[in-house]
């Protein structure tokens, strides 16, 4: 393994990134203290990593930790140095790669406006069905649907509501955990 | 047993309790608990700086050539803004600090009030880890956990920031039982991989062409790192080049050593890099002043790389043998196994790359032409060791191409001699970090080898020394540019000067005695040796103002954008033409 064969991340002589980027769903858990969304998401820009989808919430109340699910574009290098840098901040307790260590459930929520009558109604509620959305509100002119899913699903339901009326989207980002009986 | 005590007093209380004899610092109106609770005891000294920045430095020249953590004591606001140049110094160079932050009251946090400012979210990019206390009772445990975080793993800066009112708040205190604290996820791997060490040793026993790197990691894991590292040299034969920052954990006069390497290091160092065949790292993180261009970097070697910080391993280039863990017990392991296999140093297999290494340091890259009519840098520095070699010596530097020429000339036989700003590179550290060792070497010659511009950002220092009769000796190249920057202009921009020069300078010697200290002027290269002389027998702080060559380049040097065997020596006639459209883009 030589240098001369290997991309590099150093800012000093700036070579072509020769790997290819590839999305991976890093799960980390911290403690639950002010701040530390700061220090994960001040990590991410200081050293130039992209987030593409973020969740944080206290998972374990008593231990007072949260599970912070963390999807990221990065070359195969970047990806374990993301892994390192998170690792060493102080009050990480532990990180991994769901995507790297095999299969993982990852599923998101979204809630999305539709607003429309006549024909355009009826195939959205089809749809709606279809996709197994929930109608969590309702007017005569419109809908809010509860989605949940991979974000693929998602995205499509999204795609196919365009032109039926599409008000606008929340989405909550990525909650993913490893299949199996081991835990973190 | 627990005590019920402000929080201010436990504050003092835990310095105390840690061992803490010196506290830099300034106060301010959020502080003023602490303070008061610092002038009704007479364990811990204070010693009152002139910028916080001078504080930080303070604290950062007192840790490296200690070893203990320095500490900071600011207030709120701009005492906190200002400690942010030497905790990033701090963080960049892996020094254990432990910086005390007052903040205005927890009712007024995020209201804009007088000396407000978000220190935790200023800080948290240049700290190890940092802490708002906005409960008493979480500050015992805080200040304790601070002091586990400085200086274990690899060490850094740790802020904690306490409100006035928790300052004045009372609440229970009990001394925790320092040799075990744990934290719940915060555990630095300290013992290397026996696996991953046995390969290191069985690569070194077939290695005809290895060399050493070392870098600050050895200084770090303490002198016992430094004891290993000289006995894994002799036991292997192998030659050692270290970083800026590892200078004297292996000893300069030592035949082994072919000085440091990088951007200015020597010839036979560098060439010794690039055409390896085993590379041993310990403690170093293959910085970019090392690395040059890292495509071309050591071609073809097989690398071993020893680092407490797992993020350092593979980061900028890629190893063969990672080992993470203290630099101190991973060499111990070393030398163990290595004896368990052999007692002969690699002697005959080694001799052919010995033979090629004498070949390199033939070409004395090191060597300049010397004037009898003015001094030349090289040639103070040179006098200067020779005529303090034999005593107790700290050497501290400012940023620039003094540093570089103190680096190459200035020797160094014993680790925490040398204090400098590597990482950051930080014009101003050198004066305050000489305060601050002096401060925890009292008897010892402390001298700062300064440049002209440099030492006029934290000048103000000065008379910190003198208030507390430090007597460090400031040792100016005077050379009325700032040279690095010069030299650059003359690589890169076409000798355009664009702002390089020091104009209206003070009157050093003037300015040394406003500040009531002694202050000498030499030009003259025959009278050199009189006035070191006239520097070293005074009893108190000395400005030595050094009238050296104006334009002298620092050589050898790796341009940016080049391998290590492309090195520029002395004999380059024109620096100018050798760095193309490409290299000129990087720092």
């Amino acid at each position: 393994m030589n240098a001369h064969l290997q991309p590099t991340g150093s800012a000093y002589f700036l070579t072509k990134e020769t790997q290819a980027i590839e999305k991976h769903t890093l799960s980390v858990l911290v403690d639950n203290e002010p701040g530390i969304l700061a220090r994960v998401v001040g990590l991410f820009s200081a050293r130039g990593y992209n987030i593409d989808s973020l969740t944080v919430s206290e998972t374990e109340h008593n231990k007072r930790l949260s599970r912070i699910t963390v999807v990221v574009v990065a070359t195969p290098k970047t990806l374990v140095q993301i892994k390192l840098q998170l690792e060493r901040l102080i009050p990480v307790h532990k990180v991994h790669d769901l995507t790297a260590e095999g299969v993982s459930i990852e599923r998101e929520l979204a809630l999305i406006k539709v607003a429309g009558s006549g024909e355009h109604r009826a195939e959205t509620l089809r749809l709606a069905d279809a996709f197994r959305a929930q109608i969590v509100d309702a007017s005569v002119t419109s809908f809010v649907f509860e989605l949940t899913g991979k974000s693929s699903k998602i995205d499509s339901f999204i795609a196919l509501m365009a032109p039926l009326g599409l008000v606008e989207v929340v989405r909550t980002g990525l909650a993913a955990i490893s299949r199996g009986p081991e835990g973190m | 047993m627990a005590e019920q005590m402000t929080g201010a007093e436990m504050v003092i209380q835990a310095l105390t309790d840690q061992g803490v004899e010196f506290i830099f610092g300034y106060p301010g109106g959020a502080a003023l608990p602490i303070y008061d609770a610092l002038f009704q005891q007479d364990k811990i000294q204070h010693i009152l700086v002139r910028h916080e920045q001078g504080a930080g430095h303070m604290a950062e020249g007192y840790a490296r050539s200690t070893g203990k953590p320095g500490i900071v004591l600011v207030t709120s606001g701009p005492g906190a803004t200002n400690a942010v140049t030497p905790l990033t110094d701090a963080l960049m160079d892996s020094i254990p600090l432990i910086c005390i932050t007052a903040q205005v009251p927890t009712n007024l946090i995020g209201s804009d009030a007088f000396q407000e400012c978000d220190t935790v979210g200023i800080t948290r990019s240049c700290t190890k880890h940092n802490y708002l206390v906005k409960n008493v009772n979480d500050l015992p445990r805080v200040m304790h956990e601070a002091f586990l975080i400085a200086t274990t793993g690899r060490p850094g800066p740790v802020v904690i920031d306490i409100p006035k009112d928790v300052q004045f708040a009372l609440g229970m205190y009990s001394k925790p039982d320092i040799e075990n604290l744990r934290h719940p996820s915060y555990r630095p791997r300290m013992d290397g991989d026996h696996a991953a060490i046995e390969a290191a040793v069985e690569l070194m026993l077939r290695a005809e062409r290895p060399v050493f790197y070392t870098g600050g990691g050895v200084i770090n894991a303490g002198p016992e790192a430094s004891e290993h590292l000289r006995e894994l040299a002799e036991l292997t034969g192998f030659p050692v080049t270290s970083t800026l920052m590892g200078l004297g954990a292996f000893p300069a006069s030592n035949p082994q050593w072919l000085g440091m390497l990088g951007m200015h290091g020597t010839y036979e160092a560098n060439l010794a890099m690039h055409d390896c065949d085993l590379m041993i790292n310990i403690g170093a993180r293959f910085d970019d002043r090392i690395t040059g261009r890292v495509d071309a970097f050591s071609p073809n070697s097989r690398k071993i790389h020893v680092d407490i910080d797992p993020s350092s391993i593979n980061k900028v280039i890629m190893v063969d043998v990672p080992i993470i863990g203290d630099s101190a017990r991973v060499l111990a392991e070393m030398v163990r196994i290595y004896r368990s296999k052999t007692n002969q140093p690699r002697t005959e297999a080694i001799a052919p790359w010995w033979k090629q290494i004498a070949k390199w340091r033939a070409v004395n890259s090191l060597g300049y032409k010397n004037s009898e009519t003015i001094i030349k840098p090289q040639y103070a520095i040179e006098r200067l060791y020779e005529m303090t070699k034999d005593k107790d010596v700290y050497i501290t530097t400012e940023v620039g191409q003094h540093q570089m020429w103190a680096a190459q000339h200035f020797h160094f036989d014993k680790p925490n001699r040398w204090m400098t700003s590597g990482g950051l590179g930080t014009m101003g550290y050198g004066l305050p970090a000489s305060v601050g060792v002096q401060v925890a070497h009292p008897d010892a010659l402390v001298i700062d080898i300064a440049g002209e511009a440099s030492v006029q950002m934290t000048m103000q220092e000065f008379s910190t020394a003198v208030q507390y009769r430090l007597p460090v000796k400031i040792f100016i190249l005077n050379n009325e540019r700032m040279g690095m920057v010069r030299q650059w202009q003359d690589l890169l921009h076409g000798s355009r000067h664009a702002h390089s020069y020091s104009d209206s300078l003070p009157d050093f010697v003037k300015l040394a005695e406003a500040l009531g200290g002694k202050g000498i002027r030499c030009s003259n290269p025959a009278e050199l040796d009189k006035a070191i002389t006239e520097m070293l027998d005074h009893p108190g702080p000395v400005l030595f103002d050094c009238l050296v060559e104006k334009d002298e380049n620092c050589l050898p040097m790796i341009p940016s954008g080049k391998p290590h065997n492309e090195i520029i020596l002395p004999d380059t006639a024109n620096i100018g033409s050798i760095i193309d459209e490409a290299g000129r883009a990087l720092v």
